[in-house]
């Protein structure tokens, strides 16, 4: 009894240091490689900052010339929310489309589990290049196989109009994250509720509508969150696939970011821009937040009705 | 619940239609890689080569320090791992098993880091890195990981919140200290989660090419993925090396993914919650 209670005070004494120590990587990371690296971008921005030469405070110019003085901030700006208005929702819709799919009771759904999940262990680098290849505008086999039915295809990353969709094409092959968080959604919901509407005569539009999408609104939110975010600083591919031709038309915003600190080294004014994509995507998360409470449904009631009946 | 013929018909076609789109690129690759020069480039395509030329990998990998590039991307891949493994259990370790002061507002923080965009922090790290005389170096690639990661720490910190308070508190009166704890029962326990980790760890740094980009100049410093990138921009028609190196760069994370494919599916349930 003794000791018990000696250990368990020695126990509090340690406790309030121990704590730290377990999380002291994390917070060193954090103002090391997050917390300075954010605050410094943030002072850069009010600095004309060239690599070569020192670095001349200019207060709210950068931002000053991006909205007024640079036209292709806003064209970029738009060429980036038009990819996100189709690359969200259609990213979306295929991956709760494929889990439905390899929810349902049949056979080999492991199989088509593992092939629509395979493109998003590949690198951006071999998605570009095994794309770039099938939407070669010469000896492209999409082309080829087009032709065969008679479609006439476009030059597809040499015309402006078509090169967005091949980034849209290209960047949903990696769509079996979502597709997996879907499923594991889907599959967690109690097959009970199925049950019962069944019985009641609910048919699978009707059950899916009521019961599938109510359930897994929390899941939906989230997805969307991440892809807006992702659609946002779409990079890697836009670099490789078109370099942001043909004639700018696939000059993302994240790529003019980094070409105007990479290339043209102007790292105060790309700080400006960073910083600006920043605001976008709080602003962004906090109105998909605040438009969540309509229509996501948190199921706490639904979890407890089904535990009781367990 | 059972399936009419005709449901288990549609679903059937619509999985076919589907694997076509993912899984014919990656055939469509296999098959160009090991044709030849005059077979790849000739109207109308033919889908098969006469005689599958698979020197066609070799001669790639020779024509470039591909070797040098393999060795780096697995050098960069390991440390980092290892520094996540290491990081991310200790601060999920911290956040899910104590009280503290200021915990929630340290992991709403921890939360929010995930939010900020790369634009941001990339040209501020670049300097910081250059500073440092790190630049056309590994080493930006891998320390920061022994810091953790925000994504990786709050899944850990999501699974041990799961496992009752009863098993420290055990130990603790058998009198083992805090970091026997941690090591000796939290440890095994997590190995799930850890392998998790690993392997998302393995992918994403296996697969990064923003990173190596901005931080490594020298052909001797680039990774797989970057010397690949490098490649394709010079020699943009030399299909046949291109597609050769492309599929060798997939087939690590796709056997990676084949064995821990358990690991993700289970692991993505709950994450979100």
């Amino acid at each position: 009894m003794f000791s018990k209670s000696k250990k368990a005070s020695s126990y509090q004494l340690v406790s309030r240091k121990v704590p730290y120590l377990f999380i002291s990587p994390w917070i060193i990371g954090f103002l090391v490689f997050t917390l300075g690296p954010l605050a410094f971008s943030l002072v850069m921005s009010f600095f004309d900052w060239p690599i070569t030469n020192a670095p001349t405070f200019i207060g709210i110019d950068n931002y000053k010339n991006m909205f007024t003085a640079d036209p292709q901030f806003y064209k970029s700006l738009w060429i980036t929310l038009k990819f996100a208005a189709i690359f969200v929702p259609l990213n979306l819709v295929i991956a709760l489309i494929l889990a439905l799919l390899i929810t349902q009771p049949v056979k080999g759904m492991k199989f088509f589990r593992t092939i629509f999940y395979l493109p998003a262990v590949v690198s951006g680098v071999a998605i570009s290049i095994i794309w770039g290849w099938i939407f070669n505008s010469e000896y492209g086999i999409l082309n080829y196989i087009l032709s065969l039915i008679g479609i006439d295809g476009p030059r597809w990353l040499i015309d402006p109009k078509w090169a967005i969709l091949t980034i849209v094409i290209a960047s949903a092959w990696g769509v079996g994250t979502m597709m997996l968080i879907f499923y594991t959604d889907i599959k967690g919901i109690p097959a009970e509720i199925y049950e019962a509407a069944a019985i009641d005569g609910a048919s699978p539009l009707r059950q899916f509508i009521s019961i599938t999408i109510p359930s897994i609104s929390p899941t939906i939110l989230f997805n969307v969150i991440t892809s807006v975010i992702a659609a946002l600083q779409q990079l890697t591919l836009v670099l490789l696939l078109t370099g942001g031709g043909p004639l700018k038309s696939t000059y993302f915003y994240g790529l003019y970011v980094f070409n105007n600190a990479f290339k043209h080294h102007h790292l105060g004014y790309a700080s400006a821009n960073a910083w600006f994509m920043f605001i976008i995507i709080l602003v962004l998360t906090m109105i998909i937040f605040k438009s969540s409470s309509t229509w996501v449904f948190y199921e706490n009631e639904v979890k407890k009705e089904g535990k009781k009946k367990k | 619940m059972k399936l009419s013929k005709k449901h288990k018909i549609i679903i059937y076609g619509l999985l076919g239609l589907f694997s076509l789109y993912f899984l014919l690129p990656f055939v469509w690759v296999i098959l160009s890689a090991l044709k030849t020069q005059a077979e790849v480039f000739g109207f109308p395509p033919k889908i098969f080569p006469k005689v599958p030329q698979w020197h066609n990998f070799v001669d790639a990998w020779n024509s470039q320090p591909f070797g040098t590039y393999l060795m780096n991307s697995v050098i960069v891949t390991v440390m980092t791992t290892l520094g996540q493994l290491i990081s991310c259990s200790l601060v999920a370790y911290g956040f899910a098993r104590y009280d503290f002061k200021y915990k929630n507002i340290l992991f709403v923080l921890l939360l929010a880091t995930m939010m900020i965009p790369w634009d941001v922090t990339m040209i501020p790290l670049y300097m910081e890195f250059n500073m440092f005389g790190w630049i056309n170096t590994l080493k930006p690639l891998i320390v920061p990981a022994f810091f953790g990661s925000a994504y990786y720490i709050f899944l850990l910190r999501q699974f041990l919140m799961n496992i009752p308070k009863d098993m420290e508190n055990a130990a603790r009166i058998d009198g083992a200290n805090e970091f026997q704890i941690f090591f000796k029962i939290f440890v095994p326990i997590m190995k799930a989660p850890l392998i998790l980790i690993a392997v998302l760890n393995i992918l994403s740094v296996w697969n990064d090419y923003l990173g190596p980009l901005i931080f490594l100049q020298d052909q001797s410093k680039y990774t797989l993925a970057l010397g690949l990138a490098a490649f394709k921009g010079v020699h943009t028609l030399q299909i046949l090396p291109i597609m050769s190196i492309t599929l060798v760069m997939i087939v690590p994370p796709v056997v990676v993914f084949l064995f821990a494919q358990k690991y993700i599916v289970e692991g993505t349930s709950g994450a979100i919650k």
